[in-house]
């Protein structure tokens, strides 16, 4: 019984991140009608950068503080997305969607061997992090902190998302630009300048994803793909372009995995994705989906 | 087809023939290999140029005509290579029609993601059910074991391989005509203009009373037919299939060969697998880093070339046609 | 003898009522116009009855035939074809292509896989003598995306045509063309349509041409008929005036 608790607390943990990276995709396509194709690869960045830079801070700081590399890899990732935006992206903006597609596929190419070039095939870990907040007993058992720390980060996340997008005057713009785009451009909106910000908004959350994920489980190369796959059943699940979806899809697809792996761990990703194709076939925008 | 067309591939064909005589075993392996991967993209534009698909996930027939191949042999003990050819098109065919069936419901971007996560599930069921796949080690094809023409020719004995490739080459050969000549038609029958009516208009398409969904299906079937086969050719030239050929970068490189050629025209990707195939033998595979090359150049090919090789060389044919005869 | 009826149709988008308990009744043989100013419902009744939109209420006849919650598909093998306002064209296929494709489509040769689209003489010899009769035989070979816009427009007509429909639908066959080309692409199409025995529906703004080329006239308002029957009695309809014409007679 008591695992079963544990069970579902990993759950939650790993609904935080996939929330996180699915509503990033779902930001950006929702504002720009762009899916980045190599958005699983921000997230693979996020935790190397972050496993990295804890790895090298490690002497200088105790081990709690080597925290603030979280949020600082997120950033890094963050303004990897801005550096990229306006140089591969945005020149794509008004040609046929295939180009969009291949674009952002080969940027998943470069950016899966740029983390080999730079950072080699040894997984990186940054396990220290964990092991610095220390256990909790969770019904006899002992259970790390950091995971129950990173599902309120994820709590909140969803929470200051949800409050940026439809309670401040940016989250308006940002609305009425996903919704028309000519007519947010003729109401006198910088277009270019939100979708920007979307994009980077977008690259940050996948960013915090991995940076939230690396202390837990190690950074290893393919996890950018791996990843994607994984967010994409949320994002079917949860419908493309909305937050809500991105929220239920996550904590749906999150608890199918971990049941998945208890009993059939060959067939963990052929179940989700079988769920996802009944999912298409009954559905076929999600739960709470927009139409492209 | 003009005249001049047909010319030029009837002097493509007899050169291509004649390989073999001038060239050695290597450069004859070596465009063995090219014209693989030549079926290969032939499938795959029937998706992108024709139908207007873009597939991520091409890999996943590749490799099931492989493994295909590499199963037959290892469990049932087969070793001819028409029995293989059928096997594998079943197996390719049948996976097609399967995916298909997911992934055909929508376009662009659910399209792009769902073939590629379909090919990756397959990749995990192959590297995870190691007992039958063998694993990251893969599952051997010995050319020594096979037959050719219903076991007329096989390969025993120590000079075998200049032999095998002296055989298979032309094999090799006579199947990629066959293939050329069937896709061809395919094109340019009216299946082919609803295929292509569909990409330029799904809504006039639909209007006409055309079935959408069962069009594209049936174009996701021939194009998983023509790659798998393409994989099941490959194989025994490899000598060795592993999960590697299912891994999505595979995927970008089919992908790849449509986009170098030009994916809209006919003889785009197949140019574009050729090129491509002595790019990674003599540049590519000079760096560890391959598949960095690869997006980098697929980057520039779609920001600077989209209309790809063959595509560019016939739009600067249309310019200097019609300077001459604006001249004239 | 009654080709289309509908009953009581209904169609809302949100507070709007697009169309409003719309019982349409089109004989065959008919070549009458749909007018009214904009957002009266007439494109939105043409999307009802073309299945582009599911209706929230009301019934729709061909004939005798219930075909309310038939599909595309269903509806075109029933008789009905349609053009687009905003032209809705094979752009990288040749102009022949786009007919002939149609012409494939009715005669249900679209799956045929094994056999070369240009060999099939009856096929291109329809879509040759089609083209002829709209006028645009000379650009057979172009590219549909390339043609001028009136050029457009009655090549989208051709293509709904070619379907050799019971019931032809025309979305402003001359809208965003020139003064000049109006007359020309309505006198063709009238000739073909009549010269057809086809029944036409066409959506149309400038009174002009409707007066001059329709046998029957019916104008929506705010989602309802507001009036029906011969040009002349159209014309001399107070009501018309006030809300079409912004005059009063």
């Amino acid at each position: 019984m008591e695992i079963v608790a544990l069970q579902v607390l990993n759950s939650l943990f790993y609904a935080a991140v996939l929330f996180l990276i699915a509503a990033g995709l779902s930001l950006i396509f929702g504002v720009m009608g762009i899916v980045n194709m190599a958005h699983g690869s921000f997230y693979a960045l996020g935790a190397y950068i972050t496993a990295w830079s804890v790895a090298a801070a490690a002497g200088a700081f105790a081990p709690a503080a080597l925290f603030i590399f979280l949020p600082l890899g997120a950033i890094a990732v963050a303004l990897i997305g801005l550096a990229i935006e306006p140089t591969l992206i945005r020149p794509f903006y008004r040609r046929p969607e295939e180009y969009q597609l291949l674009v952002t596929f080969g940027l998943l190419l470069v950016l899966d061997d740029v983390i080999r070039l730079v950072w080699g095939g040894t997984p990186l870990t940054a396990s220290r992090l964990v092991d610095s907040f220390g256990l909790v007993q969770v019904g006899g058992l002992p259970y790390p902190v950091y995971n129950l720390l990173m599902i309120g980060v994820g709590i909140a996340a969803a929470a200051a998302l949800w409050a940026f997008v439809y309670r401040t005057k940016f989250g308006v713009l940002l609305r009425a630009t996903a919704q028309d785009r000519r007519m947010a451009a003729a109401l006198g909106i910088d277009v270019g300048r939100i979708y920007v910000l979307a994009f980077g908004l977008g690259c940050f959350m996948a960013g915090l994803a991995g940076a939230i994920v690396v202390p837990s489980q190690a950074a290893v190369l393919g996890m950018g793909v791996e990843v994607l796959v994984i967010a994409f059943v949320v994002v079917v699940i949860g419908g493309l372009g909305s937050l809500e979806g991105a929220l239920v899809g996550a904590l749906i697809v999150s608890a199918l995995r971990t049941i998945t792996i208890q009993f059939w761990e060959e067939f963990e990703l052929a179940a989700l994705y079988l769920i996802a194709a009944i999912v298409l076939l009954i559905r076929p925008t999600g739960l709470f989906g927009r139409k492209a | 087809m003009n005249r001049r067309r047909a010319a030029l591939a009837a002097f493509v064909l007899i050169v291509l023939a004649l390989v073999p005589a001038f060239a050695g075993t290597y450069q004859t392996q070596l465009l063995t290999y090219g014209l693989t991967l030549a079926i290969a993209a032939l499938g795959f534009n029937l998706l992108l140029g024709y139908t207007g698909l873009l597939s991520f996930g091409h890999s996943a027939y590749f490799g099931a005509g492989a493994y295909a191949v590499a199963l037959m042999m290892r469990y049932w003990g087969i070793a001819s290579m028409e029995l293989f050819i059928l096997g594998g098109i079943v197996f390719s065919a049948a996976l097609a029609a399967l995916f298909g069936v997911v992934c055909v419901r929508h376009t662009r971007i659910f399209f792009a993601i769902l073939t590629l996560a379909l090919s990756q599930v397959l990749w995990t069921l192959a590297y995870k059910f190691f007992w039958i796949t063998g694993g990251t080690d893969g599952l051997r094809v010995p050319f020594s074991k096979l037959t050719l023409l219903g076991g007329l020719v096989d390969f025993p004995g120590a000079d075998a391989f200049a032999r095998f490739i002296s055989f298979y080459y032309y094999y090799v050969l006579v199947v990629f005509c066959v293939c050329v000549a069937l896709m061809w038609l395919i094109v340019h029958s009216p299946f082919g203009k609803t295929l292509q009516a569909i990409r330029d208009n799904e809504t006039r398409a639909r209007f006409l009373g055309v079935r959408i969904w069962r069009y594209r299906w049936l174009a996701f079937l021939v194009s998983g037919i023509f790659t798998g086969l393409a994989g099941i050719l490959w194989v025994p030239l490899n000598g060795l299939t592993t999960p590697d050929i299912l891994y999505w970068p595979q995927s970008g490189k089919i992908v790849f060969f449509a986009v170098l050629g030009g994916f809209r025209n006919f003889s785009g990707p197949i140019v574009g697998a050729v090129i491509f195939n002595y790019l990674e033998v003599y540049a590519i595979a000079a760096t560890e880093y391959w598949q960095l090359m690869l997006g980098a150049i697929l980057i520039i090919l779609v920001t600077f070339l989209p209309a790809g090789i063959v595509g560019s060389a016939a739009r600067l044919g249309e310019r200097f046609k019609r300077k001459e005869r604006a001249s004239a | 003898m009654t080709l289309l009826r509908t009953e009581k149709l209904k169609k809302h988008f949100g507070e709007t009522h697009a169309v409003d308990g719309v019982d349409f009744i089109v004989n065959e043989g008919e070549f009458l116009s749909l007018v009214g100013t904009n957002g009266a419902g007439k494109t939105t009744l043409v999307n009802l009855i073309s299945a582009f939109l599911a209706p929230d209420s009301g019934r729709i006849f061909i004939g005798d035939r219930d075909i309310t919650t038939a599909t595309v598909h269903e509806r075109i093998r029933a008789g009905i074809a349609r053009s687009f306002q905003l032209v809705n064209l094979f752009d990288d296929l040749t102009v022949l292509d786009n007919v002939a494709l149609a012409i494939f489509a009715r005669e249900r040769k679209t799956q045929r896989i094994l056999a070369i689209a240009e060999r099939d003489a009856a096929v291109t010899g329809e879509a040759s003598k089609l083209l002829g009769e709209f006028g645009l035989q000379a650009k057979s070979d172009s590219r549909a995306g390339g043609l001028a816009q009136g050029e457009r427009k009655l090549l989208d007509v051709a293509v709904a045509y070619a379907l050799r429909p019971k019931l032809l639908f025309l979305d402003e066959p001359t809208s965003g063309v020139s003064t000049r080309d109006k007359a020309r692409i309505m006198d063709t199409v009238s000739a073909v349509v009549r010269g057809g025995g086809i029944t036409a529906v066409v959506i149309e703004h400038d009174m002009d041409v409707v007066f001059k080329y329709s046998d029957r006239v019916v104008v929506m308002h705010e989602g309802r008929f507001l009036a029906d029957g011969p040009p002349e009695e159209i014309r001399r309809n107070s009501d018309v005036a006030r809300y079409l014409l912004g005059t009063d007679v």
